[in-house]
Order: C-alpha cells, then sequence, then structure tokens
C-alpha cells in the first residue's frame, strides 16, 4: 500500500463527498446540496415527469372502509367516486399530498412560526410575529373544540388526515416534491391540526391586514392629529354603491354599542409619536387587494331563465396554487369547484343543486389593546383599577444550525401580548400590546363548506353559513330552482363609531368589545327586485345599517360600482356574458376621476411634453388592456397629483404612515375645488391650490412617462409586470410578464402579484354548465407538464368548461385520461 | 481487459445501489473504493475508469430524464443554479460531479494494492 498517495486521494475524495454534500452559499441564499440535487437517482432530476406519463394507478390502502374510483381528466382534475364521505376526503388527502405536498408542509410551517426550522435564523423574526399573533394559539383552540364537540368533522378531518399520511408513508425518499431537494429538509406527518394551522393562515391572509394597519392608522393619527387624520382618512364615501341597496331597512340592533365617555381624550386626541428607527423585517402584511368579486343573476336577466352565478377570489398570485380542483361524488352529496390543499372538502363551488361563492367582507375583527405592566416581568397589568395576572404561554422556535428560541408570550384576558418589551416593530413604537382577534376562537368553519358541498336550497345554505366565523365572507348563493341571496357572515364586533380603528386603551373595560352581532342582523338579500346581487369588497350596507362597519381604507369602492353599472337592467345573459364581465378591464375609477382632474389642468401653463402626455390619457378608451398607454399615464399622473397633495402632510416621519385612499382625492375634487389640505405646509410663502399641485404631479408624471417611452415600457402590461409567483420567490420557478389587463378599481382585478386566483361561472341549468380556471396547474412539481397549464389561458382571458358528471358518464367521457383505484387493502 | 471491466462494474454497480433511496447519494465512493482494491491497476487508469463508469452513468441517466421530460425542469434549474438556462450546461455538470467523485474514490482504491 502506498500509505501516502492514498492519504492524499483519500482525504480528496472526503473533502470532495464532504464539500458536495452541505448547502454552499450561492448569492444571498443557501445552494441545494449539490452532489445530492445533481445525482440522477436521488436528487432534482428525479423529478422530471415524463411529459406523457401515465397517471392510471392501482393503490391498496388500510384505512378505507371500501373501494373508490378517481377518474383525470385531460387538465389533470380528480373526479372522486367514493362509496362514503369519510372515503372521499381521505382520497382528497391523498391526492393533495401526492399533487401539492411540499405547499401544503411549506403554508403551514409559515403559519405556525415554523419557517426558521427549515430555511434558518434569516426567518426568526417572521417566526416569532405570527408565534405572537397567536396562530398556534388560535389552532389549538380549533382543535380541542372540534375533538370535543364536532365528532363529524373531527372525521372528517381525520379521515382526510389519514389519506395524507399514507401518501407519504409509500413515498420514497428520491421521489420527495423538488422543493424538499432545493431547500434541504424533508417532510414530515400531516396531522389534524396542520390543517387548522392553514385554516388560520386564511384567516391571517384576509383579516390580519388590521395588524399593521391599526398601528399605521394609531401612528398617521398621532401625527396629524385626530382632525386632520378625520379629513385625509374619512369614512365617508359619496359615491358608494353598498352590497345591499340603498333604502334597504335595517330591524332594529339587539345591541347598541355605547361610546366610552373618555374617548374624545383618551382615545381620538392627538398623542406625542416616538419615532424609533430600528428596522425588524416582519412577514409581509396580507395584500391589502385580497379581496373579490362575486355575483349571481336572476333567472329574469338570463337567456335561460336560470341563474348564474360568479365568483373570483383576488389573492396572491403564487405557483403553486392556493387552489386545487377537484369533484368529489359519494351517496350524500356530488360537488365540484376549488379546493385548499391542506384542507378537506371544495372552498368554492357547485353541486347539483347550487352554487356559492365568497368575497372577502373586510371588517376589522384585530384590533390592539395598550397595556400597562406593573413591572418588567409583565406578570401583572392594570385594568379596571386593579392589577391583573397574565399566564405565560411558552413556545418554542426551532432554528437550523442554531440555537432554540424560546418565546414567552403574556396571555391577557384579551388575547396574546404580540409586543413587548422582548417583541417590537418600527410601527409598534415602544407600546406593549394585547391582541385580539376572532380567529383566535375555536371555529368550525370547515364544517360551513363541508354543509354547502351538500347544500339544496337557501335554507341549507344559511345553516352551512351561519357556522362562519372568520374570515368574514360575503356568501353568495344561487339555485338551481331559482333563488339568489347574499349574505355577510363572521363574528363581526358589534363597534361604536371608530372602535378598534386606533389603539385602544387596555385599562378600562368601556373600551371592551360590547358583543358580536348575531347572525339574524348580518347584511343579506335574497331575489332583490334589482335581479341580482353582488358584492365586490365594498361595504356591504349604507349608513343606515346600525352598526359601525370600519374604517373606509377597508373598503374599496369602485369594482362594486363597476360590477352593479354593468348588470343593472341587462337582460338575455349568458355564461360568456358572465366571463365577460369577470374578465372586464373597463376603468370605472378613471371614468370619474380623468374629467374630474381634467377640470383642475391648465393645458396652456403646461410644457410641451406634458401637453402631449396629458393629450394621450384624454385620447384613451377607459380600458385597462395591456396594450393600452393611457393607463399607464394616467396611473402615473393620478399617483403623483396624490403626492403632491398628501406628501407635505405626511414626510417628516420616520415610521411609515398609511396613505389616504384614492377615492378621498377623487370625492374631494368632486365636492369642493377649494380645499386646504392642497396647499404645501412646507412653503410658508404662498398657498398652493388644488390647480398648482395638479399641474406639478403632470410635470412630475411626464418626466416618469418619457422615461418609460424611451425604453418601450409605457404599455401597460410591460409597466405593470404581472406575475404568478413561486412561494419560494425563485424567478426560475415563477412566471413572469404577463401580458395582462386589468388592475386596481378593475373587475378583473388582476395588479403585479395579486388578481383573480380562481375565475368561476356557474349557469344552473338542469345539467350544470360551469366554467373555471385559477393561474396555476394542477400539479406542483415544477417538472411536470402540468405545473402551470392554465397560466396562458387564464392570461388571455379563456376558461375551461368543467366536466361535472356522474360516474358512468364521466368514465366515457373523451376528456377523462387516467384512473387511479384504491382498493381497501384486506386484512 | 481490467480497465474496461471496471468501467463496466462502476457504472453497474453505481446504478445498482442508487436504486436504494435511503442509502446515501455518494455510496458509490464506497463501491467504487472496493471495485478498485478488488481489480487493481494503475493509478491513472482507476481514476478514468472510476470517473468513466459513474461520469457516462449519471449523463445517461439525466440525459435521458431530460428528454422525457422535454427539458421542463432542466431548463429551471439551468436558472437556479445558475447556467444560463441551459440544459446541455446541466447534464455536463452533472455528468462532470459524478465523474470527479467517481474518479477520486477509484484513485484511492487503487493505492491500496499495486496492480499485479
Amino acid at each position: 500500500m502506498r500509505i501516502v498517495p492514498f492519504l492524499v486521494s483519500a482525504t480528496l475524495t472526503a473533502g470532495l463527498v464532504f464539500t458536495l454534500n452541505i448547502q454552499l452559499k450561492l448569492g444571498s441564499t443557501k445552494a441545494p446540496r449539490l452532489g445530492y440535487f445533481l445525482s440522477p437517482q436521488h436528487g432534482f432530476w428525479k423529478n422530471a415527469e415524463k411529459v406523457n406519463s401515465n397517471f392510471d394507478a392501482s393503490i391498496l390502502a388500510n384505512d378505507l372502509k371500501g373501494d373508490v374510483d378517481v377518474y383525470m381528466d385531460d387538465r389533470l382534475v380528480p373526479h372522486i367516486y367514493a362509496d362514503n364521505d369519510e372515503d372521499a376526503y381521505y382520497v382528497q388527502g391523498y391526492l393533495h399530498a401526492k399533487y401539492r405536498l411540499w405547499q401544503m408542509d411549506f403554508q403551514t410551517r409559515v403559519a405556525a412560526g415554523r419557517l426558521s426550522e427549515v430555511a434558518g435564523a434569516d426567518k426568526l423574526s417572521i417566526d416569532r410575529f405570527f408565534r405572537r399573533l397567536g396562530m398556534v394559539y388560535g389552532a389549538e383552540q380549533t382543535e380541542a373544540y372540534i375533538n370535543e364537540k364536532n365528532p363529524v368533522m373531527k372525521a372528517t378531518v381525520d379521515a382526510y388526515t389519514a389519506g395524507v399520511n399514507a401518501y407519504l408513508k409509500q413515498l420514497a425518499p428520491e421521489d420527495v416534491p423538488f422543493e424538499y431537494k432545493l431547500m434541504n429538509f424533508e417532510p414530515e406527518s400531516w396531522t389534524p391540526k396542520k390543517t387548522y394551522l392553514f385554516l388560520m393562515f386564511m384567516s391571517y391572509d384576509l383579516t390580519g391586514k388590521a395588524a399593521s394597519a391599526d398601528l399605521q392608522l394609531t401612528n398617521t393619527r398621532d401625527y396629524l392629529g385626530y382632525d386632520l387624520f378625520d379629513q385625509l382618512y374619512t369614512n365617508q364615501q359619496d359615491s358608494l354603491d353598498p352590497i345591499i341597496p340603498i333604502g334597504t331597512k335595517f330591524a332594529k340592533p339587539s345591541i347598541v354599542p355605547v361610546k366610552p365617555l373618555s374617548s374624545d381624550t383618551v382615545y381620538l386626541k392627538k398623542m406625542p409619536i416616538v419615532d424609533i428607527a430600528k428596522l425588524v423585517e416582519t412577514p409581509e402584511a396580507p395584500d391589502p387587494n385580497n379581496g373579490s368579486n362575486n355575483w349571481a343573476v336572476g333567472g329574469t336577466m338570463t337567456k335561460s331563465g336560470r341563474p348564474i352565478l360568479a365568483s373570483d377570489p383576488h389573492l396572491g398570485l403564487n405557483l403553486p396554487s392556493l387552489w386545487y380542483e377537484v369533484q368529489i361524488t359519494t351517496p350524500t352529496h356530488s360537488t365540484y369547484g376549488a379546493s385548499f390543499p391542506g384542507s378537506p372538502a371544495v372552498i368554492i363551488g357547485f353541486n347539483d343543486s347550487l352554487a356559492w361563492g365568497v368575497t372577502n367582507a373586510g371588517r376589522d375583527v384585530l384590533d390592539y389593546y395598550e397595556l400597562k405592566f406593573k413591572d418588567t416581568t409583565q406578570n401583572e397589568y392594570w385594568f379596571n383599577g386593579a392589577w391583573k395576572s397574565v399566564t405565560k404561554r411558552v413556545e418554542v422556535i426551532k432554528v437550523k444550525d442554531s440555537a432554540d428560541v424560546i418565546e414567552n408570550i403574556a396571555m391577557s384576558h384579551y388575547g396574546p401580548v404580540m409586543f413587548d418589551a422582548y417583541y417590537q416593530n418600527p410601527q409598534s413604537n415602544g407600546r406593549n400590546l394585547a391582541v385580539k382577534w376572532t380567529a383566535h376562537n375555536a371555529s368550525t368553519g370547515v364544517e360551513t363548506f363541508y354543509q354547502l358541498n351538500r347544500a339544496k336550497n337557501i335554507d341549507d345554505y344559511s345553516k352551512a353559513i351561519q357556522l362562519w366565523k372568520c374570515p368574514g365572507q360575503n356568501f353568495v348563493v344561487a339555485t338551481k330552482t331559482g333563488a339568489i341571496a347574499i349574505k355577510q357572515q363572521g363574528d363581526f364586533v358589534a363597534r361604536w363609531d371608530r372602535q378598534g380603528d386606533f389603539i385602544m386603551p387596555g385599562t378600562d373595560s368601556a373600551y371592551d368589545w360590547q358583543g358580536i352581532i348575531p347572525f339574524e342582523e348580518n347584511p343579506m338579500i335574497l331575489n332583490p327586485a334589482r335581479g341580482f346581487v353582488s358584492s365586490a369588497n365594498q361595504k356591504s350596507t349604507d349608513a343606515s345599517y346600525p352598526y359601525y362597519l370600519g374604517t373606509a381604507s377597508s373598503f374599496p369602492l369602485y369594482r362594486g360600482i363597476s360590477v352593479n353599472q354593468q348588470l343593472i337592467g341587462r337582460t338575455q345573459l349568458t355564461a360568456q356574458d358572465m366571463q365577460a364581465l369577470q374578465t372586464s378591464n373597463y376603468n370605472v375609477f378613471a371614468q370619474h376621476a380623468r374629467p374630474a382632474l381634467m377640470k383642475f389642468v391648465e393645458m396652456n401653463k403646461l410644457s410641451t411634453e406634458a401637453q402631449r402626455i396629458v393629450g394621450m390619457m384624454t385620447q384613451w378608451n377607459l380600458y385597462n388592456d395591456p396594450s393600452e398607454k393611457g393607463i399607464t399615464i394616467f396611473k402615473l399622473i393620478w399617483d403623483s397629483v396624490e403626492n403632491a397633495v398628501w406628501g407635505d402632510e405626511l414626510a417628516g416621519s420616520l415610521i411609515p404612515l398609511t396613505e389616504p385612499e384614492s377615492f378621498v382625492l377623487l370625492e374631494q375634487m368632486i365636492r369642493d375645488s377649494n380645499f386646504r389640505v392642497a396647499d404645501d405646509i412646507r412653503t410658508k410663502d404662498k398657498i398652493e391650490s388644488l390647480k398648482d399641485q395638479v399641474r406639478l404631479g403632470i410635470e412630475k408624471a411626464t418626466l416618469k412617462c418619457l422615461a418609460l417611452e424611451k425604453e418601450n415600457k409605457l404599455s401597460w402590461e410591460a409597466f405593470k409586470a404581472t406575475r404568478v409567483l413561486h412561494l419560494t420567490k425563485t424567478p426560475a420557478l415563477s412566471r413572469l410578464n404577463l401580458p395582462i389587463g386589468g388592475g386596481e378599481h378593475i373587475i378583473n382585478a388582476t395588479r403585479e402579484n395579486n388578481g383573480p386566483s380562481w375565475r368561476m361561472v356557474v349557469h344552473l341549468t338542469d345539467e350544470i354548465e360551469a366554467y373555471g380556471l385559477y393561474p396555476g396547474g394542477q400539479s406542483g412539481n415544477p417538472g411536470s407538464p402540468f405545473y402551470d397549464t392554465f397560466i396562458d389561458y387564464w392570461t388571455a382571458g379563456k376558461y375551461y368548461r368543467l366536466l361535472f358528471l356522474p360516474k358512468e358518464k364521466l368514465k366515457q367521457h373523451e376528456r377523462t385520461k387516467w384512473h387511479i383505484q384504491f382498493k381497501k387493502a384486506v386484512a | 481487459m481490467k480497465f474496461i471491466l471496471s468501467i463496466v462494474l462502476v457504472a453497474l454497480v453505481t446504478y445498482a445501489i442508487g436504486i436504494y433511496g435511503n442509502l446515501p447519494w455518494w455510496s458509490f465512493v464506497v463501491t467504487n473504493l472496493i471495485i478498485a482494491i478488488a481489480l487493481p491497476i494503475k493509478p491513472l487508469q482507476s481514476f478514468i475508469a472510476g470517473a468513466l463508469g459513474v461520469g457516462a452513468l449519471w449523463a445517461g441517466l439525466a440525459f435521458g430524464i431530460d428528454l422525457a421530460n422535454n427539458h421542463i425542469l432542466s431548463t429551471k434549474v439551468a436558472q437556479i443554479l445558475p447556467l444560463g438556462g441551459s440544459y446541455i450546461a446541466l447534464i455536463a455538470v452533472t455528468a462532470f460531479v459524478g465523474a470527479l467523485l467517481g474518479g477520486l474514490a477509484s484513485l484511492t482504491g487503487s493505492f491500496v494494492r499495486k496492480p499485479e
């Protein structure tokens, strides 16, 4: 043996194995373990699916009660036919795992504050945010409640869980999803708690905006003083077209919330603001544009005489998609629609008798209370003239390649103390803040969908949604028998005016929630005279509704106006008309804002270039179509004018403040041309008029337009650059620069990375005529041809006809491609 | 003859042991070492045999998978790694990594016994 060469060579070999087996740095992130990742029998190559894969399979399962047949259509949508409900949910769990395992794991890790466990200490501040917000606490409440009180839901979620785990059990290590190999972690067993965590995340996504908005509004109020604040952030919306038509009578309220006597001095006063400059990374606040459209037109308005329902939830646009299409058929029911990988049942869809859809209610169900602790132990806080004890909740955050982090969360009678001496962010401004949030309460939200999947009529629909607590939604429904309805449902706080818009004092029970509005008093309308029901996140009612709805910034105005404007008086409507409406790029905001703005434009005072740019804007046809340049110019000018008007008031704060909503300036322009906020308070020697600010805004925007024009990026699609981002934000796994129109205020609410995440149109004829798609694909595997299959169609505003058929018909259908048999294993 | 046999053995054994996904991806390092001890050839020849055996296997497997996949995944991975989105470069890198490690393992083994 040649010792020296042997040792040298052995060391080199071992060193290379070691190097290829660890995660090296790749730019700002970590590379996968290169040797493992590249190995064709272990790494990513194993995830490169054959483009002509055969998805036929026969699966033996111990936990099934009977056999289940699944037929996959040409879009890889499974049609599940089971002999009983639990078997159907078992198979739904199995298929979710088969096609979406990594995303289910990842999303629930985010919700549970367990990202650092797989991504390292970088993500610790995000984990701490979710832990302290009470995400795990809320999921635990729901789990305990369902385990104890709701055997049917427990059986449903247990069957789903067993299905996910059955898939995991047979999953060979080399076949784990691509992203596990990329990020270097491993799948773990599913649990019912993960399903509840996922639903907590949806509550956060749709109501968690208040977790930052309440802080921002408080800081803005403190910075401006309440009087100026109330002008800039007014709750008055002159042009509101509410969900429940204006003039509808509401019953006398059963709760009359009493405004605390001290509110003018303690709550609405101007407070000193302490700017802290230390920045802490927190999760991106839920997109304020998370919203949706839904509507149903009754038989009087349609060609067939039967209702048509449309629903398109606007959420972050991600790959793998939040949605997964499925048909579930058992002896008790048959339903089709979009499901959440992570949860049993269909979330938005239809069955043999009716169709339903949801939009976000936007009501504020999360408040902060400021606590006064006795001392640094944070064991007691001052409440109603006495010291009250907290309990401590210990949460352990595991961190990859680092020591565990222990969170000792003080639990007050409001809820977890999110911000205190141990956790602050730029907006919390040094305060001790407890969170009270309806999502913390045990909830049987899953059961709402479980029952909607089986609902036969308006009564069933009503019973199903009565169980719904958080996040508050507008549930629209249309039945084959011709009924249409919409109801805003959830646990909504009976609030006095402005209650909970800002941080409330946590020392006085007068500021507590005084009750939850009873189900019967939540806004609803059934078969209205105008022939249709609709919602697009606007305020649900006019001011005659006896409860305070929340800040106007939670309720976008213009999509609702646009939907109603395009539906009112229409007849002979078809499913194709509803598709056209759902993808409409008409800009109703600009319809009002452009003439309002032009009143203040003095053309002769503008530069030649600005005149040309303004000319292009006035020539624009008011459609946010992909190739239009007028909309880009309009948006840049409008934003720039807003900035000129509000910028001076907001300048100078180190803490980020909220900007006023666009309707505020527009309605001000329409109402009153002489409005004092227009003056730039930084110029002491003169008073600017709105005309001055408009001219300034246009000149500034013109420079931007010219720069874009030079780069050939003035068209709306180039400017907006819509993208569907992979959950890890990796560009190579995303779809970028999609040629699609729409945008803010538009029914086709497609913005940069947010938009119609599932478009569905259901015509309730005897044999249901349904269309739909989401911007993604049924497979979550970036190495599958089904990964992003629907995106181009979605971008083009096209729809797929959805196959909703009984087993024998579907089996024979020309679009049915594969058959997966689940067989009960014989013991 | 032993040289050719070494290449074939390395490729076959590397493939066979790779089927067991529970074993580490670098298991062929151990088997290459054993093959090089069992079939002693000159160090340079041994390195080439190990490199060719693993490299050709990895290149072949990757190429076959990639063709059947219509380059869907390789094009994406070649942007992440970053190889300019070239699936050819990615297959080459895959083969190179396998070859280098396979060669070194066989080289190490060749120093244990003198070739007869």
